[in-house]
């Protein structure tokens, strides 16, 4: 090892060394918090969350306080003894047009039309999605194009054939009403949801199962679905809060006694006999919201990164 | 037409188009029981195309695929008697690797103490015993693959085919590999159709190579007939690493004269008819068949030369230097000192040549 060369290396390096000195930036770089930049950045930050944070604070704030507070008008004042009756009388005995049972019926039907549609959307689409990348037949292409041109036209249009549709097959006025047009019009953006996401898979896995002798459905259910959580929950996601954000279906197709919460809603808020009792218009409104909060913050834990990590190249 | 039952695999006049582009064109391809067969070429030569075709997993344009001499073109992947192991093993994620193994035979529906018995040895060929319990994500590059053989193995099945099986693997554990699955047939004694764009393992594992360009076989024969006798400039460029030196000269009275330099090539072996050819042509020579220094002058031809590049791979050298205006490789043992700009006497025997007109790259 020992050769002249290498030698004479070794000493220029021990030269270069000596010039060295030991104090001068060395190991991590600082990094310190309060740099112009993040000033900048936070302060812009913290507006923006005062900005979206200060109606939700007046309303809780309103929500728990009694009328005659509320009358004396400081609406960005604490309240001065906490109150729950608001809350209680908005989802009980608030008036929504002729009855007076508050919210709470109006949430049970919203429920009952949720379920259903966020279920039957989210199936269809899924096995819509998995045939158009994975079963391509001929016009597949055509049809999914037919099928996105779908969510471009106005849902106002299709009010009236569909009120039409649904009046011949004997359910307009009815729970199932409400279902068939929100499964109808999830339809469209789900499917393409699912198909870009079944198309992202490695299609080697799909042709491995048929090398296995997999069928369409055993395909879909085995290989397919386990892989498409994040997926899912993003179209659950999507269709929780859009059907139970929806006004114009449940006014429409719904009938009276099958009323989503968001329609109560609307009669509470907009009532013109008597006084207007913010604090319970407040607490109604924020019952109505609690659905799609509680869906946000509980499935962003739920998002799984790269389910499909592993099966390819790692 | 009745398929030749020694055959495992026959495949007719077998074209594919895309639309207007013809991936495959009238390809007749004969292997038989038990051969390893590699498929060979760039990438987008067709070679992948065809091995998914055999399995069943693209339809055909045209032509007839025969397995164990039955014709199964429009038959399911299922039902047509293969095993496959991709590029990017194709493991199911979600599920154990003894699910990911079992998988095919719960789909046919076998016993369980079947589909038990079938894991159980195809685990222990593979020395996958350890890891049956873990999800895929948790195995390394080369875990994976022997998985994904293992899920072949288990189907009990005529013929293998491998679709680039070793190409995402590290350089190390693909040698290893390679030699499992040289072992794994040498064991099973089944027909396997292997897809690579890597010489190293066509070489090392093929029977006979098929080396494809343009969706058209070039020259299917022996590892050894393919180095030592190609066909054409493009199947001699392709194999042998480094590639080939390629003299372009003029052909007469069995002399090539190359930038002055006069060659005499009557010690080669010409083909048919071609002994008093005159033409353009382009010789071939491969850089381990140059002979170096002294030795050099035995040889029926030799030249005198200059060094400009000097490439030491550890087990020889490889080095640049000029015959007439041509660049010319060579390997030497690494034990000879080269230096560049070292005058050096090179030679080599146009028996080992290879010799191409140059208007067609056909081997006179």
């Amino acid at each position: 090892m020992s050769n002249p060369a290498q030698l004479s290396t070794n000493v220029a390096l021990d030269a270069v060394k000596s010039d060295l000195t030991l104090d001068g930036p060395q190991g991590p770089r600082p990094k310190p918090f309060f740099t112009p930049k993040r000033m900048v950045i936070y302060s812009i930050l913290f507006v923006a969350c005062l900005y979206y944070l200060f109606p939700l604070y007046v309303m809780l704030m309103t929500s728990f306080k009694t009328m005659p507070e509320i009358r004396f008008g400081n609406i960005f004042a604490p309240p001065r003894e906490v109150t729950g009756e608001a809350w209680v009388k908005a989802w009980t005995s608030a008036c929504t047009g002729l009855t007076c049972n508050g919210l709470s019926p109006g949430f049970w039907n919203s429920v009952k039309i949720l379920i259903p549609s966020v279920l039957a959307s989210t199936i269809v689409a899924a096995v819509n999605g998995y045939a158009l990348v994975n079963w391509k037949f001929k016009g597949s292409e055509v049809f999914f194009a037919v099928l996105i041109f779908g969510s471009f036209i106005p849902y106002q249009v299709m009010i009236y054939p569909l009120v039409m549709i649904t009046r011949e097959l004997g359910i307009f006025g009815t729970i199932w009403a409400v279902i068939l047009v929100h499964t109808i019009f999830g339809m469209p953006i789900l499917t393409l949801l699912f198909r870009n996401y079944f198309a992202s898979l490695p299609p080697e896995l799909f042709k491995a199962a048929r090398v296995d002798g997999a069928g369409f459905w055993r395909i879909f259910l085995e290989v397919m679905l386990p892989m498409s959580l994040p997926i899912v929950v993003v179209a659950l996601i999507l269709q929780v809060t859009g059907i139970w954000n929806d006004f114009l279906f449940g006014v429409v197709f719904a009938g009276t006694q099958n009323y989503p919460m968001t329609v109560q809603l609307n009669n509470i808020v907009n009532s013109a006999q008597g006084t207007p009792e913010y604090n319970v218009n407040m607490a109604a409104t924020m019952l109505t919201g609690l659905v799609p909060l509680i869906v946000y913050f509980v499935s962003g834990r739920l998002f799984v990164r790269g389910v499909a990590a592993g099966a390819v190249k790692g | 037409m009745k398929a030749n039952t020694t055959n495992s695999v026959s495949i007719r006049n077998l074209s594919l188009n895309f639309g207007a582009v013809q991936v495959l064109q009238e390809m007749n391809l004969e292997v038989a029981q038990g051969e390893f067969l590699v498929l060979l070429g760039p990438s987008g030569c067709g070679k992948s195309t065809l091995l998914n075709c055999i399995a069943g997993l693209l339809d055909v344009s045209g032509g007839q695929i025969f397995i164990s001499g039955k014709n199964v073109t429009w038959e399911e992947p299922k039902n047509r008697g293969i095993g496959m192991v991709f590029q990017s093993y194709a493991l199911y994620p979600q599920m154990s690797v003894k699910k990911n193994l079992s998988f095919g035979l719960r789909v046919a529906g076998l016993p369980r103490d079947e589909i038990e018995r079938r894991v159980k040895r195809a685990a222990e060929m593979l020395q996958i015993e350890p890891l049956l319990e873990r999800k895929p994500a948790n195995l390394s590059g080369g875990q994976r693959q022997r998985v994904a053989i293992g899920r072949a193995l288990v189907r009990d099945v005529d013929v293998f085919l491998f679709d680039e099986p070793l190409s995402n693997l590290d350089a190390k554990l693909r040698s290893d590999l390679r030699v499992e699955i040289k072992r794994l047939h040498q064991r099973l004694q089944n027909t396997m159709i292997y897809v690579t764009h890597d010489q190293i393992e066509a070489m090392t594992l093929a029977d006979r190579i098929a080396i494809m360009r343009d969706g058209i076989i070039q020259q299917l024969d022996t590892p050894h007939e393919i180095y030592n006798r190609p066909v054409n400039l493009f199947v001699a460029g392709f194999i042998g690493s480094p590639s080939m030196n390629f003299i372009t000269g003029e052909l007469a009275d069995q002399v090539i004269s190359v930038d002055g330099l006069s060659l005499p090539v009557d010690r080669y072996g010409f083909g048919p008819g071609n002994d008093d050819l005159k033409a353009k042509v382009i010789l071939g020579i491969r850089p381990e068949h140059v002979i170096v220094g002294e030795a050099a002058l035995t040889q029926p031809v030799t030249f005198e030369s200059e060094i400009e590049i000097v490439e030491p791979m550890g087990s020889d050298t490889i080095a640049w230097a000029k015959l007439g205006q041509h660049s010319f490789t060579f390997r030497a043992e690494s034990e000879l000192d080269l230096e560049v700009g070292q005058k050096i006497r090179l030679g080599f025997d146009p028996a080992r040549a290879s010799l191409f007109e140059a208007a067609t790259g056909e081997r006179i």
